[in-house]
């Protein structure tokens, strides 16, 4: 047994973490975040000769072949820097939606020029109801096309097809198709932008093979890698924040001392230590469970997401109150991850939604489990 | 990252599995009532088999009678000792603190002295650290030890002390140089618990038991011979000894943990509130699915530190996190178990309508004491802000 990285996933760490601090640093991502899209053309590229857009995809598509708990490690990393743009939405969302549903015609459509870094996706989930449940999707297809509204959708001005959840499937939309009309939504997240989709008589193409009716089996599995890589993301942040907020109360001076030698902000500090090694034990756990398809694996992404989306808030709150006056302004960083962190909070379920998921699992499942068990 | 079992950690645990279950006392229950004495001679006979059975104090060399398992190996054996509902071991200060303290520093005529007779249960183990002004502040110890001729003579006081009443040997910090800075004076002792002079005192707690005792020293002597690694060099044994504290105990515990939480989950079924079993209450499956996740994730934490002391060699001050978060967990778990109980949540062991032989009672009691023992929440964080974090040291 052994928790640790191998050699190769801390190379790949190092070097994400390397890339990313010469590709996108806090100024770059402060520009980025100004713009209307957050994307920048230059910096997907780099992302693309990298292999990074096609981490987890197979080799035939055009991808490394890695598992998820490399993408984990991309992921923290890209949280860590605050990756502007569709990365998530299109590599962790969209692309593992492809990779469980897509036929291979449509791998080879779509899938492909993601890994090439030629294409942008993401995945439109909700609706007006909010609710993160495939289950609760009232939209549905009907002759191939598509009517009605989706909601909270990440980077879909960028996108150049998206997929959209419906009662009766997945489906596949040209971003420029007709009656397709893409609005912002003002979120607090300025580095990934959320938009609402409004489809009317939209051209939609149904994802996996003509003879599905449901999409349900393996669209769930797919939202639980795009969770694990998110909850890996919120890792990342909050191990950003901790440290700078530990080395700003290294420096800070009050009463001619550094306010960092004050137990109650050491302590503040050390919780929010322990909130980032919890997550980030959890997270791998899951990204592990997944690639192993262990069979805890569904209860181990809901416990990363549930504790991640808990813990990124509070270590932002710690951050910004360590850092006083200054941890309130806009000159300060924080409030960029603070932002992130809110958005991704809630993003594929927040704590409540996931310990319901839990408690199905462990109180429930296991119960009827047990019962159907003894009848035999 | 490979959190399967590899095929040597699968053929030690299959062999262990299979030993406890031909072994383990089958009429052990922890709830049943019976003397302090009657229990400890009870485990003691457990250690003697396992002791036989070759799984006594097996993270110790095999040159000392262990089996120099490797850390995954000790992990292995706790989690499998917990799954077994196996008795804890009489002398576990013995072979978890002294014995490795004794490999590390003592000297060949001490190993070959003491290590045996630790595995075998034959002599019980207590230590004598904390005093009534050295709590979190160990470095003040005032106890103190002078040298008259081939021996030290003790003088002084130490509480929170536990198994004194049993042991034969307490492992003991002495001041033996009042005139150096604090860490600089102090030196660890062997001492004989039989030794003239020698007082233990039952210190009873809030939850009612005698876990704990105070020790008193009346010009107690102890021969040079058992001075444990270099005199006043005693900070860094007793350093040592804490740092197994906060070892691979912590797996047994989690597995513990898990167990409670299965019950509780079992009574969510049968309690009721709001006309429904506490099951189906929405904000109760709430608090449940919280201290399950917590439970799950103090699992991959310690995993993850474990992975780390492999490839290090030491438990690092990363562990802090683990105290902090299982003794905080529980304190949370026993909240959830008492609102969960409602009224039956306060009724302790003995009365007909216990729940559980009292367990519940007993456990939100017993709780209170996690965030103090072996290091309080505030020093763990304290510990985290300095030695992790390199805040500078607020003390």
């Amino acid at each position: 047994m052994e928790f640790g990285l191998s050699e190769s996933q801390q190379i790949l760490k190092d070097s994400a973490r390397k890339f990313f601090a010469g590709e996108c640093n806090m100024a770059q991502v402060r520009r980025l975040a100004e713009t209307e899209t957050a994307y920048d053309a230059a910096l997907w590229s780099k992302l693309a000769e990298q292999g990074f857009t096609g981490i987890i995809f197979p080799e035939e598509h055009g991808g490394l072949g890695l598992g998820k708990v490399e993408l984990a490690l991309l992921m923290e990393e890209a949280g860590y820097a605050l990756l502007p743009g569709p990365f998530f939405s299109t590599i962790a969302l969209a692309g593992s939606v492809l990779d469980a549903l897509a036929t291979a015609e449509q791998k080879k459509n779509y899938l492909d020029p993601i890994c090439e870094g030629k294409a942008r996706s993401t995945v439109a989930l909700l609706e007006d109801n909010a609710s993160w449940d495939p289950a609760a999707a009232r939209i549905d297809v009907a002759g191939d096309k598509l009517s009605g509204t989706k909601l909270f959708v990440t980077d879909a001005a960028i996108a150049d097809f998206i997929i959209v959840t419906a009662r009766n499937g997945a489906f596949l939309v040209d971003a420029k198709a007709p009656g397709l009309t893409i609005e912002p939504m003002k979120g607090m997240d300025l580095t990934r932008k959320i938009y609402a989709l409004h489809f009317k008589e939209t051209p939609a193409e149904r994802l996996g093979p003509a003879e599905h009716r449901s999409a349900a089996g393996g669209l769930a599995r797919a939202l639980e890698v795009a969770a694990t890589a998110l909850a890996a993301e919120m890792v990342g942040g909050m191990q950003r924040v901790l440290e700078i907020t530990v080395a700003y109360a290294k420096t800070r001076k009050q009463f001619g001392k550094p306010i960092g030698i004050f137990q109650a902000v050491q302590h503040q500090c050390a919780d929010m230590y322990l909130e980032t090694e919890s997550s980030r034990s959890a997270a791998y756990y899951a990204a592990w469970a997944l690639e192993e398809n262990a069979p805890d694996a569904s209860n181990a992404v809901s416990i990363a997401k549930m504790y991640a989306s808990d813990a990124c808030r509070t270590v932002g709150n710690r951050g910004i109150q360590v850092h006083g006056g200054m941890g309130f302004t806009w000159e300060n960083d924080l409030h960029f991850y603070y932002r992130r962190a809110k958005a991704s909070e809630t993003m594929l379920g927040d704590a409540m939604f996931h310990r319901e998921h839990i408690a199905h699992l462990v109180i429930d499942a296991a119960h009827l489990a047990r019962e159907a068990k003894s009848a035999d | 990252m490979d959190l399967n079992l590899s095929a040597d950690e699968l053929k030690f645990r299959d062999e262990l599995r299979a030993w406890l279950k031909e072994n383990v006392p089958r009429d052990w229950d922890e709830w049943r009532e019976e003397s302090l004495e009657a229990r400890f001679e009870f485990l003691k006979g457990w250690q003697r088999k396992l002791h036989n059975g070759g799984w006594a104090g097996i993270s110790w060399p095999k040159e000392f009678g262990g089996r120099g398992a490797s850390l995954m190996q000790q992990v292995i054996f706790w989690q499998e000792m917990a799954l077994a509902q196996a008795p804890p071991m009489a002398n576990v200060l013995g072979l978890g603190l002294i014995g490795p303290t004794i490999i590390a520093f003592g000297t060949e005529a001490q190993k070959k002295r003491f290590l045996p007779k630790i595995l075998s249960a034959e002599e019980i183990w207590c230590q004598g650290f904390s005093e009534p002004d050295a709590g979190s502040d160990l470095a003040n110890v005032r106890c103190e030890a002078t040298l008259e001729g081939g021996h030290y003579i003790v003088n002084g006081q130490k509480v929170w002390n536990s198994y004194g009443w049993a042991a034969h040997w307490c492992e003991l910090v002495v001041r033996t140089d009042p005139n150096v800075p604090q860490h600089k004076g102090l030196t660890v002792l062997l001492l004989d618990m039989k030794s003239p002079g020698v007082e233990v005192r039952p210190l009873r707690q809030m939850t009612g038991e005698t876990e704990f005792n105070e020790l008193f020293f009346r010009d107690v002597r102890v021969p040079v011979e058992n001075v444990v690694g270099k005199v006043n060099d005693g900070w860094k044994v007793a350093i040592g000894t804490l740092m197994h504290e906060r070892g691979t105990f912590g797996a047994g515990l989690q597995i513990m943990y898990r167990r409670n939480m299965d019950r509780l989950i079992e009574l969510s079924r049968t309690m009721h509130r709001n006309g429904r079993p506490v099951a189906q209450d929405p904000i109760f499956r709430q608090k449940l699915a919280q201290c399950y996740a917590e439970i799950e994730i103090m699992r991959a934490n310690q995993m993850r530190a474990y992975s780390r002391i492999s490839a290090t060699g030491v438990p690092g001050p990363e562990g802090s996190i683990q105290k902090i978060f299982w003794s905080e967990l529980n304190q949370r778990f026993q909240q959830v178990a008492q609102e969960l109980l409602g009224p039956y949540g306060q009724i302790e062991g003995t009365d007909a309508h216990a729940i559980d032989k009292g367990m519940w009672a007993y456990g939100y009691l017993r709780s209170r004491g996690n965030t103090i023992e072996a290091g309080t929440s505030e020093i763990q964080r304290n510990i985290i802000g300095h030695f992790v974090l390199g805040l500078p040291k607020s003390y």
